[in-house]
């Protein structure tokens, strides 16, 4: 497996204060299921922010796809930033869209033709649940739709990397059930997911998925080497099913 | 996944039309409730007016200069009618014959008459005063000054109280008013082409800052500054385009009521203002140079916001 994402001693500081994120250090691999959990303000959002292009590192080495991204022009970086989805904790969706042309954004921005637009669009659209909202401003949708709009955007461009801040946080058990069932099957496809969250039945639900733990900005296992789940101390909940592949 | 159709999109055909427009419409519109058309509506109803002077003044200026380099008017007062007549013709005799000379013409005495009536009243003929005889002469266009000077002393000798006026020397103060005037509206021209880009630069970088949030995401989806630029470029060329022609054709209609209220002054000097053919084709140059120029200072303030950041 080759690795896809290289963190090395990276430093994150946001103007003259302390680091936000000391010393990380470690690698993934593409194709890997990664969770990333750790107590608010730990850095969480802040790291992912580093994956999906929207800070560079104050210091240390990230590579994305085999390339150093710290030194890299701001020009090379829509491309790499095309190759990876993002789903935010806000959910960012653009206010005077609808729900499909939310979900279309990453399409139009890689410069799809139209024609191969709907039929992708439309099958995201009925698989998260939101077939007749497809016209919907996100203002009209509840917050679990919003988000649902906001993963089949970023899952839509089947990206080489998944990034996802707290994706499941809106919705019920059998929507995340359902949604993590959607990354799985991205996962099958080679896309390598990094979910941030503190729903550790989530973690449990998928049974390959590594797990990160930050604590105050640093990576708690000092030898950068990932960790499984501890699955023998979450138990999920009956309610829970291992999904069904898509 | 399960492919369906979805009853709120729709068909194929018309989404291609919907779509292409979704993808033109990732800024919010709302372009004629901003200020910003009108705006560029009254830039270019001033710019299309200030060219069109300056044009006409140019072409006045040339007009102005081809009709009176080597122009003399010779003025004859003589108190003996008979005498000044007498004058008058042996003048034109002499002057016919000489080689400077291309045309002359003698000013007919009822349009001096029509001339003087302003001032001495209907009643003018009861006046005893003698009304000078008036000669136009045309110089050939190798006379230059050495003919001109052949010429003033074959008419002194005949008349030595005839006045010899070069047309050049008394117009050149309304040549220079007209130079000066002209180059007043090529200056006004070019400072609202500088206001224009000002209004523009300004305009983008409000919608900029309006949009942040929007041009974040889709910075973060992968979108690359010219795309984005692109979108506030289109918004500000529809914008100008419909300021430009606003203008533009409230400036003709201004233009026309102009050209009209000067025909009717019947002043030669406002008929040598006229605005010829080509500035005619000229003038709509100006509001589509106006869409280019907002284009351009849109794009450039945008791509320049951008590279601010990651």
């Amino acid at each position: 497996m080759s690795t896809i994402i290289q963190f090395e001693n990276v430093g994150l500081r946001y103007g003259p204060g302390a680091e936000t994120l000391s010393d990380i250090h470690f690698s993934l691999v593409a194709g890997g299921f990664y969770f990333l959990t750790g107590a608010s303000g730990a850095g969480k959002t802040s790291l992912l922010k580093l994956l999906y292009l929207a800070q560079r590192p104050s210091r240390g080495v990230l590579r994305l796809f085999g390339e150093d991204v710290v030194m890299m022009p701001r020009q090379r970086l829509p491309g790499f930033r095309r190759r990876i989805g993002v789903v935010f904790q806000d959910f960012r969706l653009v206010g005077h869209l609808s729900a499909y042309d939310n979900i279309a954004l990453p399409l139009r921005v890689a410069g799809m033709a139209e024609k191969e637009i709907f039929e992708p669009v439309s099958e995201m659209l009925e698989w998260v649940g939101l077939g007749d909202r497809a016209e919907a401003r996100p203002e009209t949708l509840s917050g679990g739709e919003q988000q649902r709009v906001a993963i089949a955007r970023a899952v839509i461009g089947r990206p080489d990397i998944l990034v996802a801040d707290e994706p499941t946080g809106n919705v019920d058990p059998d929507m995340a059930q359902r949604l993590i069932g959607l990354f799985e099957a991205l996962n099958r496809l080679g896309t390598t997911i990094v979910i941030a969250t503190h729903d550790l039945p989530l973690i449990s639900m998928v049974e390959r998925a590594q797990m990160m733990r930050l604590d105050k900005g640093r990576l708690i296992d000092p030898t950068g080497s990932l960790r499984y789940p501890p699955t023998s101390s979450v138990t999920p909940p009956a309610s829970y099913e291992m999904p069904t592949p898509i | 996944m399960n492919a369906r159709p979805l009853p709120a999109i729709a068909a194929p055909s018309a989404m291609d039309r919907t779509a292409k427009a979704a993808r033109n419409r990732l800024l919010p519109e709302g372009r004629l409730a901003g200020p910003m058309p009108w705006v560029i509506a009254i830039m270019m109803f001033l710019t299309v007016l200030a060219s069109a002077a300056g044009i006409g003044l140019a072409q006045g200026v040339k007009s102005l200069q081809a009709q009176l380099t080597g122009r003399l008017t010779i003025q004859l007062v003589e108190p003996n009618a008979a005498r000044q007549a007498s004058l008058a013709q042996h003048i034109t005799r002499t002057l016919r014959s000489s080689p400077y000379v291309r045309s002359m013409q003698r000013v007919p005495e009822a349009e001096l008459s029509a001339q003087l009536r302003p001032w001495l009243g209907e009643d003018m003929g009861a006046i005893d005063l003698p009304v000078p005889a008036l000669i136009d002469v045309m110089l050939a266009p190798e006379a230059g000054e050495a003919g001109i000077k052949a010429v003033r002393a074959a008419i002194v000798r005949i008349a030595p109280q005839a006045r010899i006026d070069a047309d050049a020397s008394f117009l050149a103060p309304v040549e220079r008013l007209m130079r000066s005037l002209m180059w007043l509206a090529a200056i006004l021209v070019l400072m609202m082409v500088l206001a224009t880009g000002a209004v523009v630069v300004m305009a983008a970088r409000g919608a900029h800052d309006a949009n942040r949030e929007t041009i974040g995401i889709l910075h973060l989806l992968g979108s690359t500054d010219v795309q984005i630029a692109r979108l506030f470029q289109r918004r500000m060329a529809l914008d100008a385009m419909f300021g430009g022609a606003l203008g533009f054709v409230l400036a003709i209609g201004a233009l026309l009521l102009l050209g009209e209220r000067m025909t009717d002054t019947g002043s030669e000097l406002a008929g040598l203002m006229s605005l010829p053919p080509w500035g005619w084709a000229i003038l709509p140059l100006v509001p589509m140079a106006g869409v280019l120029l907002a284009m351009a200072a849109a794009r450039t303030t945008v791509r320049r916001s951008l590279e601010r950041t990651l």
